[in-house]
């Protein structure tokens, strides 16, 4: 058996294995045959649970049938944080690879022993380990005697990547057939034993306080378990769905509320985002050698407003007390994160609490899923004993869930006697775009704040730039200019509450530089594509560029009406890089014909895994770009059903082409958010293409084509 | 509570309920059928859309009463791991979803559609789609594993 000589990156324990060394918190083997992998990841209908059983099964030599994929949970998972930033795969996928490479290593020095030969001559299939003569054992057998209670250690060495039979392979998602026989794997499809529901009374209004509440109406309804009131939070809790539903609507009836909050005209957002007190950060500066010498200066200023996640299934939890101990069930994006938080608002230990993952629907971001979960837990407490399942309606996940920040962004650009970009200064204004739970003193939960005693609401931050930042997500160009100044002003107010949405920061940004790019070519008269390629001199960078172009066949002659557009990125300029050529065609409605894309996201472990994300990504975009905007007035979120709040349809959404480039001997990076800045901005610049109209404020609706129309005559 | 009866899936089934009642709680709650989703409660996604009769419709907005005398299908009586719906076996090998939320409801109009346009185009599929929204994106594989289907569903 001959492994590669270990590399000097194998010197050191990827973090999230670090962070968690015993094997066994990850990697089992069951003696009846079965390999059980524990995650500290979770299944957000991306994909990541087959993923990572193929890196696991890949790397132990066996069939990836054999492995039994656990969910997470704080009983004994490993604490990975949270599933987001497109970060799974780099973070549990290299844990298990290095975990799975270690405990294949000590199986083979325990048949070694057993079978009384050497590990060099032994072979590993399917889990038997055999040798010469036709000696064998397993992995099952040998499973009692060997313990994996033990911490992880760097020298074990990972396989090649040629070596790997089935991380870089379509394997299809081991998901998939119970979602489409309705086989429940959703957290809504799995009732409990002896299971009651609440539902929790919010206002429409923002922040709004509950100055009254009358409760004869709702105490009538048959079913009806308990009603729960503590400050401003109030909900019922019902024998059955329906009787819980009733319940809610007598008490809303009997509901007095006030505003607490008033929130910006929505029209003048941009500029109210410029206004507001905010904490000024410098991202990135970088000061030319000589100086050159500056001609003239352009600038523009690009907007997207707030969007929702939207989720197609609303936030839904359970929780059990039993004492002073009490369980949840939850589709939150990070267990460990929402149990801290939970301890804070219950002041009970950690300890006491127990929060395990369910899927739910796509969530694209921190959504409601940790609050229905606290909810669930406040409800639950008026049925000791009892699990109760708590689901939030759409009006409220559409009004009350947090939102992707809206983002002001200015570019100004210096520019010598030849248009040549001499510097580059890029200011942003917002609110951050992280206010998840379990990292700050404050808990990040909606209850929390409407609680008789209540704590304050968290403000939205951004995460550090090593993380790949927030609002500055992207922002600093890839490009080479000579010089450039990026700032970045976090609101401290806000009025409209904002977390993570896909992407954070980078789609607006990407948006903004790409789009102001492409007004620099046009100035010049220069190609856009050439235009960007003179300017990078990142070998990958150039090569998906390259690539699509190719691809699209750039650029097709031009058709009345149509319009050809590119974007690129590289998420977080450390992930996946991607290029998008959009293909438009309309007058008063701009639809999105075609959008074809490179993408290299490095070792792709399941490439039509990254063919479906990258896909899924783009449409999304094309939906955040067309139609999407968090619509308000100066009491409340008025776009709280799918009628104000219109995301794209089948018969709006554009042919996808993807090419993945094939980079087997470099880290996997993830791909779940590649696509949507360079999307966006290739839409956008494809629309000027066609129109000659540059519209820089998203959504790109009908009458921000007018405006801009108007703008330019 | 009056008793109201339809045949679900097949099977004869009576249900002593307030007729006003939604068919998707009825479904959900008391016959277990958990495949059709809750997703706005209006009439407005799609998630839980199941066959009355031919047509597909949003069991969250269906009174119970209107399905008196009438065929029910879910997505449960579609076709299971053992005996598939070409359309299930589609949405497979095409990799027809991310999270899969919408597509219990998205298999329903699908399967509608084939009923009454054993060969539908590609526009066909999407304007039968068109009331159900998916959030992530599959819409073009999901419009894929369709057409497959109904290549496979004409083929003797």
């Amino acid at each position: 058996m001959t492994r590669p000589a270990p590399s000097s990156s194998a010197a050191k324990l990827p973090p999230s294995l670090a962070a968690n060394p015993k094997l066994s918190s990850w990697i089992r083997i069951a003696p009846e045959g079965r390999v059980v992998v524990s995650p500290g990841k979770v299944e957000i209908g991306q994909g990541i649970v087959t993923a990572l059983a193929q890196i696991a099964a890949d790397e132990l030599d066996v069939e990836i049938t054999r492995v039994q994929m656990v969910r997470a949970s704080t009983a004994g998972s490993p604490n990975e944080g949270v599933t987001s930033g497109s970060l799974s795969v780099q973070q549990s996928g290299r844990a298990i690879r290095q975990a799975c490479a270690e405990v294949r290593q000590i199986f083979l020095a325990a048949a070694a022993e057993r079978l009384g030969v050497g590990t060099d001559v032994l072979d590993i299939g399917d889990g038997t380990i055999s040798g010469p003569g036709n000696v064998s054992t397993s992995y099952w057998e040998l499973a009692g005697e060997v313990s994996l209670d033990r911490d992880a250690t760097p020298g074990a060495v990972a396989k090649s990547s040629s070596q790997r039979t089935l991380a870089g392979h379509s394997v299809p998602r081991l998901d998939i057939p119970d979602k489409v026989f309705a086989h429940p794997r959703f957290i809504h499809d799995s009732p409990l034993p002896g299971m009651l529901h609440g539902r929790v009374l919010r206002s429409e209004l923002s922040h709004a306080a509950l100055v009254e509440l009358k409760e004869d109406g709702a105490r009538k309804v048959e079913g009806l378990v308990a009603i729960v009131r503590d400050g401003s939070f109030a909900g019922v809790v019902g024998q059955t769905e329906v009787a819980a539903e009733l319940a809610l609507a007598a008490l809303r009836k009997g509901a007095n509320w006030s505003s607490r909050e008033t929130l910006p005209d929505e029209d003048g957002l941009a500029e109210w985002l410029k206004r507001q007190p905010a904490e000024l950060s410098v991202i990135a500066s970088k000061r030319a050698s000589s100086p050159l010498a500056k001609t003239r200066t352009i600038r523009r200023q690009y907007t997207r407003p707030y969007i929702a996640h939207g989720s197609i299934a609303p936030s839904c939890a359970m929780a059990q007390w039993n004492g002073d101990r009490v369980r949840v069930w939850t589709h939150s994006q990070g267990v460990y994160l929402l149990r801290t938080d939970l301890a804070l608002v219950l002041k009970i230990p950690v300890a006491n609490i127990t929060v395990e993952h369910m899927e739910g629907a796509g969530c694209y971001g921190h959504n409601a899923a940790d609050d229905v979960a606290l909810d669930a837990v406040l409800l639950a407490k008026a049925a000791p004993g009892r699990p109760v399942r708590v689901q939030w309606s759409r009006a409220d996940e559409m009004s009350h869930a947090p939102f992707g920040a809206a983002m002001t962004i200015e570019i100004e650009a210096d520019l010598d006697a030849k248009d040549e970009i001499v510097d580059w200064r890029h200011s942003l204004w917002g609110n951050g775009h992280t206010a998840r739970p379990g990292r700050a003193e404050l808990p990040a939960l909606l209850a929390a704040t409407e609680l008789a005693t209540p704590f304050p609401r968290a403000i939205a931050t951004n995460p550090p730039q090593a993380n790949g930042g927030g609002a500055d997500r992207n922002s600093v160009p890839l490009y080479d200019f000579p010089s450039w100044q990026i700032e970045c002003h976090r609101l401290t107010t806000m009025p409209i509450r904002t977390s993570a949405l896909r992407t954070l920061g980078a789609q607006g940004n990407v948006f903004a530089i790409e789009s102001f790019l492409d007004e620099l070519a046009a100035e010049r008269g220069e190609d856009p594509v050439e235009f960007r390629l003179r300017h990078l001199s990142d070998q990958r960078a150039q090569d998906v560029i390259r690539a699509v172009a190719k691809r699209a066949k750039w650029k097709p002659a031009k058709r009345d009406g149509a319009g050809y557009g590119l974007g690129f990125a590289r998420y977080k300029n450390t992930g996946a890089y991607c290029a998008v050529i959009a293909d438009v065609e309309g007058t008063e409605d701009i639809s999105v014909r075609r959008l074809t894309i490179a993408v290299d996201v490095g070792e792709a472990i399941n490439p039509d895994g990254v063919i479906n994300q990258i896909e899924g990504g783009a449409i999304q975009a094309t939906s955040w770009v067309l139609k999407e905007r968090v619509r308000f007035d100066s009491t409340r979120i008025t776009s709280n059903s799918w009628t104000e709040y219109p995301i794209l349809r089948f018969s709006e959404v554009p042919e996808v082409q993807v090419e993945v480039m094939s980079r087997p001997e470099l880290e996997p990076v993830g791909a779940g958010e590649a696509a949507h800045g360079p999307a966006t901005a290739a839409i956008a610049n494809a629309v000027f293409d066609a129109l000659g109209l540059r519209v820089r404020n998203l959504p790109i609706t009908r009458e921000r084509l007018i405006a801009a129309m108007e703008l330019a005559s | 509570m009056p008793n109201i009866r339809f045949r679900l899936n097949g099977a004869e089934t009576d249900i002593d309920a307030d007729p006003d009642t939604s068919l998707l709680a009825i479904l959900r709650s008391r016959l277990g059928m958990t495949g059709p989703h809750f997703g706005c409660g209006a009439g407005e996604c799609g998630a839980c859309n199941v066959i009355v009769g031919d047509h597909a419709v949003t069991a969250c907005d269906t009174p119970l009463w209107s399905v008196a005398n009438k065929d029910v299908t879910t997505i449960e009586g579609l076709g299971n791991a053992q005996s598939p719906h070409p359309l299930q076996r589609a949405f497979i090998a095409e990799q027809a979803l991310q999270c899969g939320y919408c597509v219990s409801g998205i298999l329903m109009s699908a399967a509608a559609l084939l009923k009454r346009n054993p060969d539908p185009t590609s526009s066909d599929v999407k304007a039968a789609l068109d009331r159900n929204l998916c959030r992530c994106g599959s819409h073009n594989r999901m419009v894929r594993a369709v057409l497959r289907a109904a290549a496979e569903m004409r083929t003797p």
